[in-house]
C-alpha cells in the first residue's frame, strides 16, 4: 500500500512542477463561475440552491479533465520513464491507482477551491447544505469517471494532444448517452431494454439525481465500477503497448 | 546469479531474439555486445522485467521475473537506454522518490543517498532540475537511481553513451569496483570498454548468440591476434622490408601503409613471427623506432561475427559500375 502512496505524491508533486497546474484550476474556477452567474442565472432564479453551479459540471468536466489525464501514461512513455517505473519493485497495478488517485486528488483540490459560491449561496440565502454536499460528492466521483476514461487512453499513445482528444470524445458518448434527444433517437430503433441500458451507461442519469442531493447507492456502485472497470483497462493496455 | 533459458522475443513477423539461453555468476562484468538492432536492448529489457518474453524463462537471484516480478526487480538495478527521468524533478527530489519506492529508510537511506551523490558527484547539481541537465550528468542521474538500493544485480543498457572521455572512465571504474561481489551486465557498443571492464563478452547477431567468450579469447580469434606492428623512419626500408616479410614462412600476409609508414605482419595461425621480422630487422640495419606485438583487433573480430557476409562487397561494386 505505501508504494501507492509513493507513486502518488510523486504524481501529484508534478503536478504542480509546471505551471499548467495553476492555469488549469484558474480556467476552471472562472468557467464554473461564468457558468453559474451568466449563463445559469444563479441570481436571476432567486432560490438558495446550487443547481445552477452543479449542472454545468458534467460539460466542464468533458473539456477540462482530459488535460489532467492526456499526460498521465503519455508523458511517461514519451520520455521513456515508464521504463523505469516499470523496473521498480511495485506492481502495475500499484502504478496505476497511485497516479489514478493522484489525478483525482487534483480534480479534487480545483473542486474545493469552488468554496467560495457555497459560502455565498448561504450568505445570500439558507441552502439544504447536505444537498449541496451530496452534490459535490457526486461531482467527485464523475470527475473520477471522466479520470479513468482519460487514465487509459493516455496510456494508448504516446502524444498527448491525441490523448486529449480521444478522452473527450469518448467521454462526450458517455455524456450523450443518457441525453433526451439522444434517448428519444435509438428509442425508435431499439427495444426499450437496451435503450435502459444506455440510459444507465450515462454520467448524466447518474449524476442528475446526486446533485439534487439524493444519493442512491446505485448510482456510487455505477461510479465505482465504471472507474475500476477503466483502471484495469488502463492496466490491460499498458501492458501491451508500454514498451512501444 | 542471473540465467535465461531458451529466450525469444517476437515482434511481429521479427524475432527481435531469439532462442538465449546463458548465466551469469555473481563477480561477473558481462558485455552485451552487437549492432543496432541486434536485440540487446530487447535482451536486457526482457531480464529488467519490463517487457515480457515471447517465450523461454528469465531467473534473476532464484526469482523467476514472470513469476516473482516484485522480488526480481528489488534485487535488480536497472539503466535503461537514454537513462530516462522524471525531467520536472530535481535530482535531490528523484533519488529520493527511488529511495522511497526501494524502501529505503533510516541511517541507510542516508548513507546510501550521500554515497551515491558522492561518487557520481552529482553534489553540485543536486538541486537542479533534471531537464535542464547536460547529458553527461543525465546519464549519471541514471546511474545513481540504479545504484542507490545497492543491488546484486546491475543491468546498464549504454552506461557511458555521451559522457566525455574523463566520465567514461570515472564510470568504468565504478563499475570495476562494483564487480568485486556484484553481478554487472552491460551493453555497448564502444569495444575498448569491453577490454577495460567485462570478464565475459557475448556479442549477439540477429538475436543469437555468436560469441560468448572473455575478451582475450575473442581478441584471439582476429586474424592480427600476434600480429607483429613495425613503423620505419625511410621509404625505402618500409618497401625492403615489405618484400623480406612477406618471404617469412610463419608470414601468411603483409599489410602496409605508404603514408605512415607502418606495415603488419600477419602470423599464420598459432605461429610467432616476433622472432623472424626481429631478426630481418638487425641483419638489414633497419631502423624501427616502433615496434608491437599486437593482442588482436576486437573490432575486426566483432565485424567479422555481425556483419552480415557478402552484401558489402557486392554492393560497393554495384555502385561503382
Amino acid at each position: 500500500m505505501s508504494k501507492v502512496l509513493v507513486v502518488f505524491k510523486r504524481e501529484l508533486r508534478s503536478y504542480f512542477a509546471t505551471p499548467l497546474a495553476y492555469v488549469f484550476i484558474v480556467i476552471f474556477l472562472v468557467l464554473a463561475a461564468v457558468f453559474t452567474f451568466q449563463v445559469g442565472g444563479f441570481l436571476e432564479r432567486n432560490q438558495s440552491d446550487l443547481q445552477s453551479f452543479f449542472r454545468w459540471h458534467p460539460w466542464l468536466y468533458l473539456v477540462l479533465i482530459p488535460a489532467i489525464s492526456m499526460r498521465l501514461w503519455a508523458e511517461e512513455r514519451n520520455s521513456g520513464s515508464i521504463e523505469l517505473l516499470m523496473t521498480f519493485p511495485i506492481t502495475l497495478w500499484q502504478a496505476v491507482v497511485g497516479k489514478f488517485l493522484a489525478a483525482w486528488c487534483f480534480a479534487g483540490i480545483a473542486l474545493a477551491l469552488t468554496f467560495p459560491v457555497w459560502i455565498t449561496v448561504n450568505y445570500l440565502g439558507s441552502p439544504d447544505n447536505g444537498a449541496i454536499i451530496a452534490a459535490y460528492v457526486g461531482s467527485f466521483l464523475m470527475a473520477g469517471g471522466f479520470l479513468s476514461i482519460g487514465m487509459c487512453l493516455s496510456a494508448a499513445t504516446r502524444n498527448q494532444v491525441v490523448a486529449f482528444i480521444t478522452a473527450a470524445l469518448v467521454g462526450f458518448v458517455f455524456l450523450l448517452a443518457g441525453f433526451p434527444l439522444v434517448l428519444d433517437f435509438v428509442r425508435g430503433v431499439l427495444p426499450q431494454a437496451i435503450v435502459d441500458g444506455i440510459a444507465s451507461l450515462s454520467f448524466f442519469t447518474h449524476f442528475d439525481a446526486i446533485s439534487k442531493g439524493v444519493i442512491d447507492l446505485r448510482d456510487l456502485v455505477y461510479f465505482t465500477a465504471l472507474i475500476g472497470f477503466w483502471l484495469a483497462a488502463t492496466a490491460v493496455v499498458l501492458d501491451m503497448k508500454k514498451a512501444e | 546469479m542471473i540465467t535465461t533459458k531458451h529466450l525469444s522475443k517476437r515482434y511481429g513477423d521479427n524475432l527481435a531474439v531469439d532462442d538465449l539461453t546463458f548465466s551469469v555468476a555473481p563477480g561477473e562484468v558481462l558485455g552485451f555486445l552487437g549492432a543496432n538492432g541486434a536485440g540487446k536492448s530487447t535482451t536486457m529489457r526482457m531480464i529488467a522485467g519490463f517487457i515480457s518474453p515471447s517465450a523461454g524463462q528469465v531467473s534473476v537471484c532464484g526469482h523467476d521475473i514472470a513469476k516473482q516480478p516484485v522480488e526480481a526487480k528489488a534485487c535488480m538495478g536497472y539503466l535503461p537506454e537514454g537513462a530516462p527521468s522524471y525531467g520536472e524533478m530535481t535530482v535531490g527530489e528523484f533519488l529520493d522518490f527511488v529511495a522511497d519506492i526501494r524502501a529505503l529508510n533510516g541511517e541507510r537511506r542516508r548513507e546510501r543517498r550521500a554515497l551515491v551523490i558522492d561518487r557520481l558527484g552529482l553534489s553540485p547539481v543536486i538541486d537542479q532540475v533534471i531537464e535542464t541537465l547536460s547529458k553527461g550528468f543525465r546519464r549519471r542521474v541514471g546511474l545513481a537511481q540504479a545504484l542507490i538500493h545497492d543491488p546484486q544485480v546491475l543491468i546498464l543498457d549504454e552506461p557511458t553513451d555521451g559522457l566525455d572521455p574523463n566520465q567514461k572512465h570515472e564510470v568504468r571504474r565504478l563499475i570495476n569496483e562494483l564487480s568485486k561481489d556484484k553481478l554487472v551486465i552491460v551493453s555497448t557498443h564502444i569495444l575498448e570498454e569491453v577490454h577495460e571492464v567485462c570478464t565475459r563478452a557475448i556479442i549477439i547477431a540477429n538475436g543469437r548468440i555468436v560469441a560468448d567468450e572473455t575478451p582475450s579469447a575473442l581478441e584471439a580469434r582476429s586474424r592480427y591476434h600476434h600480429a607483429v606492428s613495425l613503423r620505419f623512419e625511410k621509404a625505402d626500408d618500409l618497401a625492403a622490408a615489405r618484400r623480406e616479410i612477406a618471404l617469412l614462412p610463419e608470414v601468411v600476409a603483409v599489410e602496409s601503409d605508404a603514408r605512415e609508414l607502418r606495415l603488419t605482419a600477419i602470423p599464420k595461425p598459432g605461429a610467432n613471427v616476433l622472432a623472424g621480422v626481429g631478426a630481418l630487422i638487425e641483419r638489414n640495419q633497419w631502423h624501427v623506432p616502433e615496434l608491437h606485438l599486437e593482442s588482436g583487433r576486437l573490432d575486426e573480430v566483432f565485424r567479422s561475427l555481425t556483419e552480415p557476409r557478402g552484401i558489402d562487397s557486392s554492393a560497393a561494386a554495384e555502385l561503382c559500375a
